[in-house]
């Protein structure tokens, strides 16, 4: 046996063994969590290793009291999801908005500073949250918009817009060249192109970046945790499930249940999306 | 403007606007194409740069100020400019013992999960490079953790690790002779029993460390993918056809490809990491010896009420950070590709 057959054969069996073992890994958690959003807290407790439950077991009882409205002696995860949904629906469309204009702008137009201006989106890019909550809680104490959801969205939205024109940038200069240079001689200005060229032929991945800020909306907690603590009437879904699960009072089945009920949306927005986030994230790794 | 065409492809592809600049004043009037298209483009960037400098600028620069000044919680609401400057906070900060445990605890959550993630992520995309049935499902699969809320995932994962009825300290009893739970959050220091000899070994620090490179190895395996898949084929074809072996042809022919962007993933996520803190907040809270740099930003401002410290603080983190982003820079450079 030859070093190199030695190694092939290895290989051959410790590929399909890896990726087993990745995705076991990764998926494990997740259905943890699924089974024990459907089973009663008491089964739980009696027998916690047991996790091939019978079918008979399962209850949604668990979704019904984080869904039902806390005045009803439920979680009101429903207002909750309200919050999020207002939340990340209006921090996608403002971030758009911005962003769009700004990403065309970097990625075709010779601007005076456009260098500047990029490096100024990287250093937000890859400034972190924590750095910005001091100056940010200060800020929005004053404008007495702290525990007001338009400050929230502002935040978003500065956090969001670097990312946005980046996955934007890698998309738009995909167009061809030629084809936006015929409809300028052809009369067309700067924003009629921007309108009638390039937006409808990267139509899918707009739409992809507006679902990717949705999604970090969505799951963003520290920020939420600063300025919405104080009243529960506000709450974000990530902010609610981590507060409540800080609590002795509400059962661990319950709040897997709320776990669920967050993760669903994110991950169905995801399966749709993979393909486009995929090449919008890694558009310059190809090099 | 018979030139319009190519003056505009000029342009796009960043060169300079033609300079008239002696004439300008007698013909100042007419400016070429490439000139309107970069005023276009700077009143296209406008709100974009006004929300950059209106809510993350400013407030920076602001938060600079306030790391000089006396500033209370309770008195958040009136924060004005003009507060008298003071070293009080720089000092309280720089010259606490806290600070050090605590960058040392960071550094060390740092470089663990920056190796755990970007190990994994470099092997998952190996195995996945050649095309199998069902790789765009795996792929899909892999990349839940990255993805899914910070809060539900910490969360699941505090269950699996509770050690009165979570799945992890259950099967581990059952299945592999464990003698009693292991509080995996909550234990500062554990011993680990190693052919008959006790290493100490910080459980709470690792586990976070384990969970922190679980969340971030999808965004490692994603771009390390990406150039997987870009590379040619025929050089690693020859390689094999003059006698290497698959660990050698990876050894030298397709590590150095990688290393690049292997380079720039390290950077990003140390940067990430060094500043990371929901994972720990939620995972820990800071307890158990799992105390990092951004929770005590967190600790200062609301358990303490004071907002100078907090902010100074985070002058801290952001001076390691600057560090970082230049190392980041540096390296793009030396790539001999241009980051911006």
């Amino acid at each position: 046996m030859s070093r190199d057959r030695v190694e092939t054969a290895v290989l051959r069996v410790a590929r399909p063994v890896v990726v087993a073992g990745l995705l076991l890994a990764t998926l494990l958690p997740f259905a943890y969590m699924l089974l024990l959003s459907a089973r009663p807290i008491a089964e739980l407790l009696r027998d916690p290793g047991d996790v091939l439950v019978g079918l008979g077991e399962l209850t949604l009882s668990g979704y019904r009291e984080v869904l039902t409205p806390v005045d009803e002696g439920g979680q009101g995860f429903v207002d909750l999801l309200a919050n999020s949904a207002v939340v990340a629906a209006a921090t996608v469309v403002v971030a758009l908005l911005v962003a769009v204009p700004g990403a065309y702008a970097v990625a075709r137009l010779p601007f005076v500073g456009r260098r500047q201006v990029s490096a100024l989106f990287l250093g937000v890019y890859l400034l972190p949250a924590i750095v910005m909550a001091i100056p940010l809680f200060v800020l929005l104490s004053r404008l007495q918009l702290r525990g007001s959801l338009v400050g929230l969205v502002l935040v978003y939205v500065a956090q969001t817009v670097p990312v946005a024109i980046y996955m934007l940038r890698n998309y738009f200069t995909t167009v061809p060249e030629s084809v936006e240079e015929a409809a300028l001689v052809d009369g067309l200005g700067t924003l009629g192109v921007v309108r009638r060229i390039v937006l409808p032929l990267a139509l899918p991945s707009v739409l992809a970046t507006g679902l990717f800020v949705a999604v970090i909306a969505w799951n963003e907690f520290l920020f939420a945790l600063l300025f919405l603590v104080e009243d529960r009437s506000r709450w974000t879904v990530s902010l609610g499930l981590a507060q409540l699960s800080g609590s002795i009072e509400v059962p661990t089945t319950v709040l897997m249940a709320g776990s669920v009920v967050i993760t669903v949306p994110v991950v169905v927005v995801f399966l749709l999306l993979e393909r486009f986030l995929t090449e919008g994230l890694t558009g310059g790794a190809e090099k | 403007m018979a030139d319009a065409p190519a003056g505009a492809a000029l342009a796009e592809r960043g060169a300079p606007p033609p300079q008239d600049g002696r004439d300008r004043g007698r013909r100042g009037r007419r400016r070429t194409l490439a000139q309107r298209r970069g005023r276009t483009g700077l009143w296209l960037m406008s709100p974009t740069l006004v929300i950059v400098l209106a809510l993350v600028l400013a407030p920076l620069l602001w938060s600079v100020l306030i790391a000089f000044q006396d500033l209370r919680l309770i008195r958040v609401g009136q924060a004005g400019l003009t507060d008298p400057l003071t070293l009080d906070n720089l000092e309280r900060v720089l010259l606490s013992d806290a600070l050090l445990e605590s960058l040392r605890t960071t550094l060390v959550y740092t470089v663990g999960s920056t190796a755990v993630a970007v190990g994994v992520g470099l092997v998952a995309a190996l195995a996945l490079r050649r095309p199998f049935r069902g790789r765009g499902l795996v792929r899909a699969a892999m990349l839940l953790p990255y993805i899914a809320p910070v809060v539900a995932v910490t969360f699941v994962w505090r269950t699996m690790l509770n050690p009165e009825f979570g799945v992890v300290n259950v099967w581990g009893q059952r299945f592999l002779g464990w003698d009693d739970p292991v509080a995996f959050l909550s234990q500062a220091r554990g011993e680990l029993s190693l052919l008959g000899l006790d290493v100490p070994v910080p459980t709470a620090l690792l586990t976070v460390v384990v969970f922190e490179g679980w969340r971030y190895f999808p965004f490692a395996f994603l771009f390390l993918l990406a150039r997987l898949q870009a590379l040619p084929a025929d050089v690693e074809e020859a390689a094999r056809v003059d006698g290497a072996t698959p660990l050698q042809t990876f050894r030298h022919i397709v590590l150095p490809q990688l290393l690049p962007v292997i380079a720039v993933l390290v950077v990003l996520r140390s940067i990430w990491t060094f500043n990371e803190f929901d994972d720990i907040f939620l995972l820990t809270g800071g307890a158990a010896g799992t105390g990092v740099a951004s929770v005590r930003v967190y600790e200062l401002l609301t358990v303490q009420r004071n907002v100078g410290a907090a902010a100074a603080q985070s002058l801290v983190l952001a001076a390691v950070l600057v560090v970082l982003v230049s190392l980041y820079l540096w390296l793009l450079r030396r790539r001999g590709e241009d980051p911006l």
